[in-house]
């Protein structure tokens, strides 16, 4: 399993699980909250957390990463300071996303999933934002961009402190 | 001269990301320092995405003037010549252009009009007042019957009977009954679902509430995709403020009806719009669907009956109570009655959110409700139903879409997605974006799905870059229809659609991949090269300066040539060009 190993933020981290844990039913029902709760909390489930909300949930940790990996809103590695969702949706796609994620991609210089050398983005293709009369479309953390082109792209970038694009 | 007497922002998903909040805020200021009379009301979507954002200014009288397209630079404007001075701001005016002028709202009755935050405006526009004559006057049956007798079928896509899946459900002794409201709206390119939610979230929770009544249910659950985080949000605060109001919880309206509603955000999985596998997930465990029967109506949610019912679907129920089923019944077709919402998009010139009576001819929507195609290209077909519908082409334009004949075309009515294609779209493009889609969404427990959709993606493929065989075309079709016939649920069963349609009605485009390597409509990079026209160059160069690889130089004339032994072929020349110089080619050279 891919997960990031950070000692020094075990004990802050087992805190902040289990203040999260306070709060919610231990049941197998309640996973997928739990979960998510997590995830928003920290960014990311980590294999801590998953061993945490095994116990707590009283599922067998293979259930539970059974379930983190199969729906695609749980990640396992830790996320940069912003997430860049690109929307594939087939109004997006036939209006040129694919050329706005390749644009991306070159930009930060990572693919899909992976988080830029300085932590400063992550990139994350999503299936549909729902705003399909803006297509192109992406969000950066929760503001959205429609009608996207390159130069948008550059000048959006900058406003989230990328360097100008060589 | 009346005065105005309320302003109203479209503040759903779409017109937020127009920069909808933003003029919002603008108008807060201006209306609180000049005009702190007037009501400043944030609404749900109209409809019109294309004009986004959207500002409405209510005189006293009633009457409503739009305006259209709106940024934070236009609100001093508006305030002081027409909030103020009673003249409207002629250039900002939306102008008729026929989007609404075929249009029945039934659904999207309140959407973009009412406040969807307040209970209070929802009652004000008959808010549940179908829920009060069902609790006082009628007994279940009867509200089964007047359901089954409007016609009303899933708008989910299925098109099942709703009185029927109701009646099957109320047949079942249990001490617990669950009504489950299916809002995993997962086909990229509709959003029907989430305008509904967002603009008249108590609508919503009306109609399970009837539907809950009519089976016996007496716990709901509202399933919705993680991903739409404003709809969450709204439908919080409604099931918040029903339960104060006690329209929620014991005894409502002094009757022996008990309810209560809980939310549960989706975790991003397609297959979980699938009843079984969407009860899966609301128990916590991954997605997976099982074998039916028993179905849902007998064994659902924790082993007890459960009716999952559609966002939209529900959503006609307070209507068709208030207004009776012959009133529902008069719109649509022999089988399909009613309406269906959809979300129209791609390259059409209005893409927003429509509400058509079923039968209306594709031609109508496209060319009337959608105002036809941007930058007036050819017209080419409509993608219907998302990853599990199909293409219809141009040449079958007067099939009126209900459910029968839809089929008939291979096609599905679907959860409400319709993409309009020009003939700048690869359809073996199109078939194999969505293949690639519900690829990445099977949720690998059947053989079929699997492996058939990994197998068809990887046929697609290569003809996309150009290594197709002869016997490709045959091979894709026949997996398909096994991939059709054995899959154990709805997505595998649905999934070869687009390859089915697509190279029934555009077989030569497929052809022409395989045998002539070359992509007609210019999108498969593989199979195009890029050339600059000498005629429309006027030799400005901002190509040779966009270009990543140097691969634009000098020709032996006057304007630029590409060197198609460095191109990469991103296009990136193409969308900087400002004359349309440069153009897609196959490879062979030839236009």
């Amino acid at each position: 399993m891919v997960v990031a190993s950070l000692p020094h933020r075990s004990t802050e981290e087992t805190d902040a699980i289990e203040e999260i844990l306070r709060d919610c039913p231990a049941s197998p029902a309640g996973v997928i909250p739990l979960l998510q709760k997590m995830q928003q909390r920290f960014g990311y489930v980590s294999e801590t957390t998953l061993t945490r909300v095994s116990e707590y949930s009283r599922v067998p940790l293979s259930s539970i990463y059974g379930v983190a990996t199969f729906y695609s809103q749980f990640r396992l590695t830790r996320p940069g300071k912003h997430t860049i969702r690109v929307c594939l949706g087939t109004a997006c796609h036939v209006l040129g996303a694919g050329e706005i994620l390749d644009y991306l991609k070159e930009r930060l210089e990572i693919v899909e999933g992976e988080t830029t050398k300085d932590q400063l983005f992550s990139l994350e293709p999503v299936r549909c934002l729902g705003c399909c009369s803006l297509a192109p479309v992406m969000m950066i953390d929760d503001e959205t961009y429609g009608r996207l082109t390159r130069k948008a792209l550059d000048d959006i970038l900058a406003s989230y402190g990328a360097d100008a694009p060589s | 001269m009346t005065p105005v007497c309320e302003v109203r922002v479209g503040l759903a998903t779409c017109g937020i990301a127009a920069g909808a909040q933003r003029v919002h805020s603008a108008l807060q200021g201006a209306l609180a320092e000049q005009a702190n009379d007037v009501v400043l009301k944030r609404v749900g979507c109209i409809g019109m995405c294309y004009n986004e954002p959207l500002v409405d200014v209510v005189s006293a009288d009633g009457s409503r003037t739009t305006y259209r397209h709106v940024q934070e630079e236009d609100v001093a404007r508006i305030v002081s010549e027409h909030v103020l001075g009673g003249e409207p701001v002629e250039e900002l005016l939306l102008q008729p252009d026929g989007f609404f002028d075929r249009q029945v709202r039934i659904v999207l009755e309140n959407c973009g009009l009412i406040d969807p935050q307040s209970l209070r405006e929802y009652r004000e526009h008959a808010g549940y007042e179908a829920l009060g004559e069902v609790l006082t006057q009628r007994v279940p049956k009867d509200v089964v019957d007047e359901i089954t007798a409007a016609g009303l079928r899933g708008r989910g896509g299925g098109g099942f009977p709703t009185g029927m899946k109701w009646s099957l459900a109320a047949k079942e002794l249990a001490c617990e009954k669950y009504l489950v409201c299916n809002a995993d709206e997962g086909d990229p390119g509709a959003f029907m679902d989430r305008s509904v939610l967002e603009g008249d979230p108590h609508r919503v929770i009306e109609g399970m509430m009837i539907a809950a009544y009519a089976i016996g249910a007496t716990h709901g659950v509202v399933y919705v995709r993680a991903e739409y985080p404003l709809a969450i949000a709204r439908l919080e605060k409604a099931i918040a403020d029903a339960t104060a109001a006690d329209l929620l919880g014991e005894h409502i309206l002094g009757t022996d009806f008990s309810f209560d509603v809980a939310i549960k955000a989706g975790a991003g999985a397609f297959v979980c719009g699938e009843e079984t596998a969407l009860i899966a997930s609301i128990e916590g465990r991954r997605g997976t669907p099982r074998r039916r029967p028993p179905y849902p109506s007998t064994s659902g949610l924790w082993g007890r009956p459960t009716v999952i019912n559609n966002v939209e679907t529900l959503a006609n129920v307070p209507w068709i109570i208030r207004h009776g089923a012959p009133a529902f019944a008069q719109y649509g077709t022999q089988r399909s009655k009613g309406t269906k919402v959809f979300a129209l998009a791609g390259k059409i010139k209005h893409s927003g959110l429509i509400e058509i009576p079923m039968g209306m001819p594709i031609r109508d929507i496209v060319f009337q409700i959608g105002g036809g195609i941007r930058d007036d290209k050819a017209f080419k077909a409509v993608q219907l139903g998302g990853p599990s519908g199909g293409c219809i082409p141009a040449s079958l334009a007067d099939v009126p879409v209900d459910y029968e004949s839809l089929k008939e075309t291979g096609a599905i009515v679907g959860s409400g997605g319709m993409i309009v294609l020009d003939e700048g779209t690869c359809m073996v493009d199109v078939a194999k974006y969505f293949l690639d889609f519900t690829q990445a969404e099977s949720c690998g427990k059947c053989t079929f799905c699997r492996v058939g959709t990994r197998r068809m993606l990887e046929i697609l493929t290569r003809l996309c870059d150009g290594e197709g065989e002869a016997s490709d075309l045959d091979r894709l079709v026949a997996l398909g229809n096994k991939v059709k016939t054995h899959s154990l649920c709805g997505l595998g069963k649905t999934a070869p659609n687009p390859i089915l349609t697509t190279t029934q009605y555009f077989r030569e485009e497929y052809e022409a991949h395989i045998f002539d390597k070359v992509c007609p409509a210019g999108v498969c990079k593989a199979l195009i090269a890029y050339a600059i026209d000498p005629e429309c160059c006027k030799d400005c160069k901002l190509c040779v300066k966009e270009c990543p690889v140097g691969a634009i130089a000098q020709g032996d004339g006057k304007f630029k040539v590409i060197d198609r032994s460095i191109c990469i072929k991103c296009g990136r020349c193409r969308s900087v060009c400002p004359f349309g110089a440069i153009d897609a080619i196959s490879e062979r050279g030839e236009e």
